[in-house]
């Protein structure tokens, strides 16, 4: 096992967030403290409870999941596809260091930063609400679970892109729609029975449900079913990202 | 001599049917600066990516240093530094962050004195603390050298190395690769410079359209494959018996008061006694006598021809 290159992926990706730490950090937490003060003091006090909770902490859980998919999928793809753009790819690909290592690296890397955005945003609610955290070690289960999961999917879609653009296209039109729909902000329960059914095929209603039950015990589907739902989508993302290796799909012709 | 890198039956057929590689067999000795010269498109950078990982293979097999490139893809990597042909640097990095980020991604420890030293070597150090992005294309091209270096490799690749180099700093960089040579490092360059060949090289290997067409020692690859011609200015006028003399000698041409006379280096010992016979036996009085060498370029660019 190639230790010290798996920390020298690590700490090149994570000296990239600490150099951008404006936008890094300080922009998911502005956008995090507009979602509080339009959803949270403006709207939330006209809005019932949901579920006993207050609105404004019901939608925590949430507003942490929104931040931490999209981070978690634009640095570890922007991680690989940068250097795949610049052509110093070639220094990772000719090193010592296998497959794994190098998905461990850039996916850690991506993981963590997301990880630490996550917690400041956390941080940053319970300067607006009152917060419980009913286990958290599950919460923080789901959280490294999630961001494991969605890094790698990143790190997919940064090898399957060949411009810039498409790095946005997913997070824009895909993640982003999916886990607004996913009861970032409602309870599916809120919705008219058909909805509801249409809901369930929606991935992120199983994880944002997963992790607001860590916070309030509360979920739109058993806890269960949420750990086998993120196990599942992780599996496939390993699968297909030992595929590329073995293939070298995008990586070597 | 010690074989460090052998290359058996390799083939590579991209996956839009184009063959860039056809049953390349080479063997690279310990120690010895190769040059593998080709015209664009033949199959340089291909058969160099093959060999540090970065080209899947169709079929064949690369071992270094006695390791399998594939089974044994660490040992056989740790071996070998890569510098490629494209200025490929991250710009926002600082120089020594760069040139030390390639020693752990080889898997050793951060070593900042040998990284120093060799920013010393590369005339770098005064930009050690620089980001990339402010450095001219020639310092660029040092550091990726470093940066291959930094790992103290076996063997070194440097797929055209001096492209679009000054005259200057092409001087300079041939003078650091003779030094990596005199430490052992066994050094591999593509070139389109043939001067840098003819100038640098031990051996010499020509690839054209995927095949290997000529692999060997520089000297005598000129001397085998290498024409002579001997240019002799006469006095007088040439007539009779002496003008059908000489023009019974093969690749003889007259030219005015010149006398033009080409021969393969290898039969010199025969040819060339004949055509000073004539001259003697007829007492034409010749003044001056010049001797040309075919140059490795003239011998590349027939090779690459045929």
């Amino acid at each position: 096992m190639n230790y010290r290159g798996i920390i020298a992926i690590y700490r090149f990706e994570m000296a990239r967030m600490w150099r951008t730490l404006g936008q890094s950090i300080a922009s998911p937490v502005i956008s995090t403290c507009l979602y509080f003060v339009v959803f949270g003091s403006a709207l939330g006090s006209r809005i019932d409870k949901v579920e006993g909770i207050e609105y404004g902490t019901f939608i925590v859980p949430g507003l942490v999941m929104l931040t931490v998919l999209t981070q978690c999928i634009s640095n570890a793809s922007f991680g690989i596809y940068f250097p795949k753009f610049t052509g110093t790819i070639y220094e990772v690909l000719s090193a010592p260091i296998s497959a794994f290592e190098i998905v461990l690296g850039y996916v850690g890397a991506a993981a963590s930063k997301a990880i630490i955005i996550g917690s400041i945003i956390l941080a940053t609610a319970s300067f607006f609400v009152e917060l419980k955290i009913a286990h958290p070690f599950y919460m923080m289960a789901f959280l490294v679970l999630t961001t494991f999961t969605f890094s790698m999917f990143g790190f997919l879609i940064g090898i399957w892109a060949d411009g810039f653009e498409k790095l946005q296209i997913v997070p824009l039109l895909v993640i982003t729609p999916l886990t607004f729909l996913g009861g970032a902000f409602y309870s599916i329960k809120m919705l008219p029975p058909f909805w509801y059914k249409v809901s369930l095929v929606n991935p992120m209603v199983y994880l944002i449900s997963g992790f607001r039950w860590s916070f309030y015990e509360t979920a739109d589907v058993p806890v269960g079913i949420s750990l086998i739902g993120i196990t599942l989508v992780l599996t496939i993302t390993l699968s297909i990202i030992y595929w590329i290796f073995k293939t070298g799909y995008k990586l070597k012709p | 001599m010690d074989t460090v890198l052998s290359v058996e039956s390799v083939n590579k057929i991209y996956s839009g049917g184009f063959q860039a590689l056809e049953n390349i067999n080479l063997s690279i000795n310990k120690g010895e600066i190769f040059a593998l010269l080709g015209p664009n498109g033949a199959g340089k950078t291909t058969l160099i990516g093959a060999i540090c990982g970065l080209v899947k293979l169709t079929s064949g097999k690369i071992t270094i240093d006695g390791f399998d490139h594939q089974r044994d893809f660490r040992s056989a990597r740790s071996k070998i530094g890569l510098v490629p042909q494209e200025l490929t640097t991250d710009a926002f990095e600082r120089v020594i962050d760069t040139v030390a980020f390639s020693q752990g991604l080889f898997g050793l420890k951060k070593d900042i004195e040998y990284v120093d030293k060799l920013l010393k070597d590369f005339s770098l150090f005064d930009k050690r603390n620089n980001k990339l992005m402010t450095l001219s294309g020639g310092m660029k091209r040092r550091v990726m050298i470093a940066k291959a270096l930094a790992h103290k490799p076996e063997i070194l690749f440097l797929d055209e190395p001096t492209a679009g180099v000054d005259v200057q700093l092409r001087e300079s960089m041939w003078e650091q690769i003779h030094c990596l040579k005199e430490r052992g490092v066994t050094i591999i360059l593509t070139t389109h410079y043939i001067e840098e060949a003819e100038k640098m090289a031990d051996r010499i290997g020509i690839i054209n359209k995927g095949k290997i067409v000529q692999v060997d020692e520089k000297k005598s690859l000129i001397k085998r494959l290498g024409q002579k011609t001997i240019q002799i200015a006469y006095d007088g006028s040439l007539e009779g018996q002496a003008l059908q003399d000489l023009q019974s000698i093969p690749n003889l041409k007259l030219d005015g008061q010149l006398i033009n006379y080409e021969y393969q280096s290898t039969s010199a010992v025969e040819e060339v006694p004949k055509l000073f016979k004539v001259l003697v036996d007829h007492k034409i009085p010749f003044s001056e006598v010049e001797s040309k060498e075919k140059s490795l370029q003239d011998i590349f660019v027939d090779l690459v021809r045929e």
